[in-house]
């Protein structure tokens, strides 16, 4: 009995360690690839570590192409995705979850299905009308929607967060004679630190991420986000891998970093989302 | 809030005019998410449904055309329309259920009782976290038929080498392999659903004398079915929208074997300009994920159990 169990459980480990060796190869190659010469990267059979490691692939990257203004641009994208989202997501979940008001529910559900539909369709009329106002190559287009309750997704995470939390709480600082602005900003707010974390987290992802919209939206090489300007470097170096990874080495790291850096959040968020049908 | 509707009118006074205050209150707080959705949502998928009976191209005035950017697509006038329905279907089938079954599996290993559980977790759901753009730069460098690493490894065990992306037969199925690097998202949702399980049901199955298998078949799944619904219903979605890699690795190639739905509607709209056949391409891609979505609603009363309407 204890024989079998002891040889599932090391069969299970096996299992466990080889799928994250997978997942992990790509990351390991990248980097290995970004210290190498291109010489080196060539050489068959392959070789694990790079010899020396070619730290000027990194200068020389990053001066080819101005990636410091790409870092800049993405970054006052993210940071008013992440404000808009932040803010207006709690403010509606908070409506929809603690005030009566009619047509509530069904509105909510409403919006809640749109969660269901492909971006794809909405996406050209928003540039037609981003265009007739304008607004194309700049980051308006990307940021301004984060200001309308940050997507269905995450009004709908807030919203089960503040389900937990006792009604009497509202009861007692109205009685007290604050009002529902009062009690959202003095009272709810310090209370949904933990998902609002998590709902900043989900926005700086999308944000960092985002490929489609900045693709879009952004003509002028000087507007480029990070993904634009990575997708810019592959088209003009597209045979030096070497200086290739080393510029997606650094494009990744901000968000595995934040990843690392708000883990229990994420998981957390997304347990808290649910998902009970 | 119902009940208090006749005594409310019974005797107006401080209660009424504070239902009317908070209803206010509500209606205002919530006017962002409403006016977001009429705006970035309804209000769009009515426009694109008019645009695309017209032949509008940003530049030049509109005209009504009716049916005829539909009747393009369909009587092959488009010869992509076809094509890229094809593979993209082709792509939705071979990833869907390859992405739902491995991330169920894993998650049911992540979810006994082992040693570093945690570690596991966070290594599975890191490729999740790398931006597109990224990890398709770093798979082309995996795919690439004469100095990647998945060609060096088969050429290593004796095994035929693939062309990968770069051949016709075989692009589709690396992209889907690539899909599978990223399941850690789709295993996270399910290891949230497994510990949702309540623990007394496998403490009946012991003291029925059951097995493991009967734990998993008889407990787990049923118990995860809302979970397995979430998430193939999200992976559809998702592969009927997958752009990126497409328009970074393979510009649609080679002859058209990747030319996945969006990135046809992205190259009529953006590339070409029509942006009333494009809305007419999009507006197809909704109603084929709506039938779906329905079909798959509709056959979730046979395989899906909701605690609320169980009988246990």
């Amino acid at each position: 009995m204890t024989g079998s169990k002891r040889a599932v459980n090391i069969v299970l480990y096996v299992v466990l360690i080889g799928g994250s060796c997978i997942c992990l190869f790509p990351f390991f190659w990248l980097i290995r690839s970004s210290f190498m010469e291109l010489t080196q990267i060539f050489e068959m059979p392959p070789i694990w570590v790079p010899r020396p490691f070619k730290w000027s692939n990194y200068s020389d990257a990053l001066t080819a192409l101005p990636f410091g203004r790409y870092f800049w641009n993405t970054l006052k994208i993210v940071v008013l995705e992440v404000s808009g989202t932040v803010l207006t997501s709690s403010l509606c979940a908070y409506a929809f979850a603690r005030l009566n008001w009619p047509g509530r529910n069904i509105i909510f559900m409403v919006i809640l299905s749109s969660m269901m539909m492909p971006g794809a369709v909405t996406l050209i009329p928003q540039f037609i009308g981003w265009k007739e106002l304008g607004a194309t190559n700049s980051i308006i287009p990307l940021t301004v929607p984060a200001w309308f309750g940050g997507g269905a997704f995450n009004v709908f995470l807030m919203r089960q967060f503040y389900g937990t939390i006792p009604k009497e709480l509202d009861e007692a600082a109205f009685v007290d004679g604050a009002g529902y602005f009062t009690i959202y900003s003095r009272l709810m707010l310090p209370l949904t630190v933990p998902p609002l974390i998590a709902v900043g987290l989900f926005a700086f992802l999308n944000g960092w991420n985002d490929f489609m919209g900045p693709l879009i939206y952004l003509n002028d090489d000087h507007k480029f986000t990070l993904a634009l300007g990575l997708q810019l470097f592959k088209g003009t170096y597209n045979a030096q891998w070497n200086l290739m990874m080393a510029a997606t080495t650094v494009v990744i790291l901000p968000a595995i970093a934040v990843f690392f850096l708000g883990q229990k959040y994420f998981v957390e968020g997304i347990v808290m989302s649910g998902l009970k049908g | 809030m119902r009940e208090n509707g006749s005594d409310r009118r019974a005797k107006p006074g401080k209660k009424w005019r504070r239902a009317r205050k908070e209803a206010l209150f509500g209606f205002l707080f919530a006017s962002p998410v409403i006016l977001g959705y009429l705006i970035f949502v309804f209000g769009p998928l009515a426009f694109s449904l008019g645009i695309s009976f017209t032949d509008y191209n940003i530049l030049s005035k509109m005209s009504f055309v009716g049916l005829a950017n539909y009747r393009s697509l369909f009587d092959g006038t488009n010869p992509f329309f076809y094509k890229s329905l094809l593979v993209t279907s082709y792509y939705v089938v071979l990833s869907v259920p390859l992405q739902v079954v491995f991330a169920f599996a894993v998650a049911l290993l992540l979810n006994r009782s082992i040693r570093g559980k945690a570690v596991f977790r966070t290594i599975f759901f890191l490729p999740t976290m790398v931006p597109v753009v990224a990890s398709s730069v770093i798979w082309l460098w995996l795919f690439n038929p004469d100095l990647g690493l998945l060609n060096q490894v088969l050429k290593f065990l004796h095994l035929p080498q693939s062309q990968w992306i770069f051949s016709e037969r075989m692009a589709v199925p690396s992209l889907v392999l690539m899909s599978l690097w990223t399941v850690g998202g789709t295993m996270v949702i399910f290891l949230a659903g497994l510990q949702g399980i309540p623990k007394h049901l496998y403490e009946a199955v012991d003291v029925d004398g059951g097995t493991a298998r009967h734990k998993l078949f008889r407990i787990t799944v049923p118990m995860m079915t809302p979970t397995l619904f979430f998430n193939t219903v999200m992976g559809f979605i998702g592969s009927f929208q997958v752009f990126g890699q497409a328009y970074i690795m393979t510009g649609g190639g080679p002859n058209n074997a990747t030319l996945f739905y969006s990135f046809f509607t992205y190259r009529e709209a953006f590339e070409s300009m029509r942006m009333g056949s494009a809305s007419a391409i999009s507006w197809i891609l909704f109603v084929i994920i709506l039938l779906l979505t329905l079909l798959i609603f509709k056959s979730s009363s046979l395989w899906v159990y909701y605690e609320s309407e169980g009988k246990a």
